[in-house]
């Protein structure tokens, strides 16, 4: 009698609740006030979430999961700035689980500081011109009538540096992030409009307002390039290049073109505006900065991040690398001297993210973690003063690798448990 | 007519078998050919050679009035110095060698086709693609002469502009030859 009684009130108040035009959470706690004895266990652990029409519709995270991205510490540029425009911001890794980036937390980044252009998809359309036998324009519709692809691919940013004054992976290691991208293989369209045997490079272009190129090699073209309009089982989403990019496998991020608008086969080298940020005196130097050589990094434990006292831990990470496929992972947990082979979570592929994993027992004393990666073409991640003897140079502190930095990230372990950055 | 079923089977069986000999026609048949017109209007690559620059033409003394109008100078300060966009003039003697110098445009660019390009694909900020191509010359003029790369008077146009020549000259790191499942640089284990 008692308990319906109750029943009835707390329908009343859920109602008043609802009427009073509160909605999620504050729902739940009415729910959550009973003030009778329940037999144990039947009572609800946790407040309800009440389904609302927004939720219903297009799902959220939990209320108790607020990892974001941050402004990406190398640049210096906030984003957004006073005008409104994206520079760089980094994926939290230090969360991450498995190889999927979620695409609200893919890492991003623009030619010069952007704002992210609203394209409608019914507006746009791609272009293929220059040395080919048959021109071709394509609305979005029509190029999801040709044969498509879905593979699983990094994208990393050349700023994707680490050194001695980040605090946590985000920092070091935040601008790369790692989807699946479905589209048309770029041979797919060569092929369709008549590839000149004359064409050497290929420039991309893309419709944002500064119209970002890049020069890429039609070999690249050939082999492996996307034309992507789906990420992640969905259309792109807007700071990934909304309503199609192209995908230059393992090629530093600033050539995945972004609202890609124009494709110009040319005869020789263009130097556009993003060639000019690449320019080196050395052809050694340039030659290390197109394609991302083999890299890993510890994502836990990692800086900031703490271990409550000496046992068991399971040291998890990414590795990837622009030549292919990785091969190994290594781990050490003694600061370089030995190094134990990790276990892959999923199977590695093309110029993908692969999770690596170490069963370790920590004992409480202090020490520095590591891993390093090796890919299927015979490229190793280094330790800095390898790259450094390699160059025959001074290895220092503040050494700068050259080309794209794929040195190893050391994680210091303190005997309290806190790990912070190992450069430092 | 027997000829004709032959000529007929013949590329049935090519694009059916991916042959060589037809690799070159179309095999999806879908999308259209873009008109001449809208692919000049489209095409605004400018390549080393200069050859998709428009006709015009514009000189530095020209451009420095381009830069008050255009309110660029509110940006990239008077004569490219002292704004909150990146500095255009170099504040370096003429006896620094340019790697030495600033990271520049119109001063580290190994082409001043690039120049041209920037300017007219991505300036002003906010006003993109707005400048006549006449500006855009006196413009690429004016930068250029604020860094002592080519005189006041020099009259920049489809011509002139390719031939100019910039301090980099041939100093500048040459993209490799690129090739597929091989280490980013021979002889480099990492």
């Amino acid at each position: 009698m008692d308990s319906k009684r109750n029943s009835r009130r707390e329908l009343l108040k859920a109602g008043a609740a609802l009427a009073g035009g509160i909605t999620l959470g504050t729902g739940g706690k009415a729910q959550a006030q009973h003030d009778h004895p329940m037999t144990p266990g039947s009572e609800n652990a946790s407040p309800m979430i009440h389904g609302s029409k927004e939720q219903i519709e297009y799902g959220q995270r939990s209320k108790y999961v607020t990892s974001v991205r941050v402004q990406h510490p190398i640049g210096g540029r906030p984003s957004p700035d006073v005008f409104g425009k994206v520079f760089h911001v980094a994926t939290p890794l230090q969360d991450s689980v498995g190889v999927i980036t979620p695409s609200s937390l893919h890492y991003i980044a623009t030619t010069r500081g952007s704002f992210l252009p609203d394209i409608d998809p019914k507006q746009h359309t791609l272009t293929i011109h220059g040395l080919v036998d048959r021109p071709l324009t394509l609305t979005m519709d029509e190029l999801k009538r040709f044969p498509s692809v879905t593979r699983l691919h990094f994208i990393e940013c050349a700023g994707n540096r680490h050194n001695g004054k980040q605090k946590t992976v985000q920092d070091t290691h935040g601008m790369t992030s790692c989807s699946e991208w479905t589209g048309v293989l770029l041979s797919t369209l060569l092929k369709e409009c008549g590839l000149k045997g004359s064409a050497k490079w290929f420039v991309a272009e893309g419709a944002e307002e500064v119209k970002g190129a890049s020069s890429i090699p039609i070999e690249k073209a050939m082999d492996d390039c996307i034309i992507a309009y789906g990420m992640n089982g969905e259309p792109l989403r807007p700071q990934q290049g909304f309503p199609v990019r192209i995908m230059v496998p393992g090629f530093e991020g600033i050539y995945h073109t972004k609202f890609l608008r124009r494709i110009k086969l040319v005869d020789r080298f263009y130097m556009n505006y993003n060639e000019f940020g690449h320019l080196r005196p050395e052809d050694k130097e340039l030659a290390l900065g197109e394609q991302i050589g083999p890299k890993s990094v510890i994502t836990y434990p990692s800086g900031t991040q703490r271990l409550p006292g000496p046992g068991f831990y399971e040291i998890s990470g990414l590795a990837w690398s622009g030549g292919g496929a990785v091969k190994t992972v290594e781990v050490s947990t003694d600061g370089g001297k030995k190094w134990n082979r990790a276990e892959f979570k999923n199977t590695p592929q093309r110029m993908a993210h692969v999770r690596f994993a170490y069963p370790w027992k920590w004992d409480g004393t202090e020490t520095a973690i590591l891993s390093r990666c090796t890919d299927e073409i015979g490229q190793r991640q280094a330790m800095r003063e390898e790259i450094a003897n390699w160059w025959k140079v001074p290895f220092e502190r503040d050494y700068r690798v050259p080309g794209l930095d794929n040195s190893v990230m050391p994680w210091k372990i303190a005997r309290d448990g806190s790990v912070t950055n190992g450069l430092a | 007519m027997a000829s004709l079923k032959v000529v007929t089977i013949s590329l049935l069986l090519g694009s059916l078998l991916g042959s060589p000999a037809f690799a070159q026609s179309p095999t999806y048949g879908v999308g259209r050919t873009p008109t001449a017109e809208e692919l000049r209007r489209m095409d605004i690559s400018i390549g080393p050679t200069g050859e998709e620059l428009p006709p015009g033409r514009g000189t530095a003394k020209e451009g420095a009035q381009v830069y008050v109008q255009k309110a660029c100078i509110g940006c990239h300060g008077a004569a490219g110095i002292g704004g909150l966009a990146p500095i255009l003039q170099s504040k370096q003697g003429a006896d620094v060698p340019v790697w030495k110098k600033e990271r520049i445009l119109p001063l580290r660019a190994p082409h001043a086709t690039i120049v041209w390009d920037f300017i007219n694909r991505g300036m002003p900020v906010g006003l993109e693609g707005t400048l006549t191509p006449d500006e855009v010359y006196s413009l690429t003029a004016y930068l250029l002469f604020l860094n002592k790369v080519i005189p006041e008077d020099l009259v920049l146009d489809k011509q002139s502009l390719p031939k100019v020549r910039m301090p980099i000259g041939d100093e500048f790191g040459k993209p490799h030859h690129f090739k597929l499942n091989a280490p980013r640089l021979e002889g480099y284990p990492y």
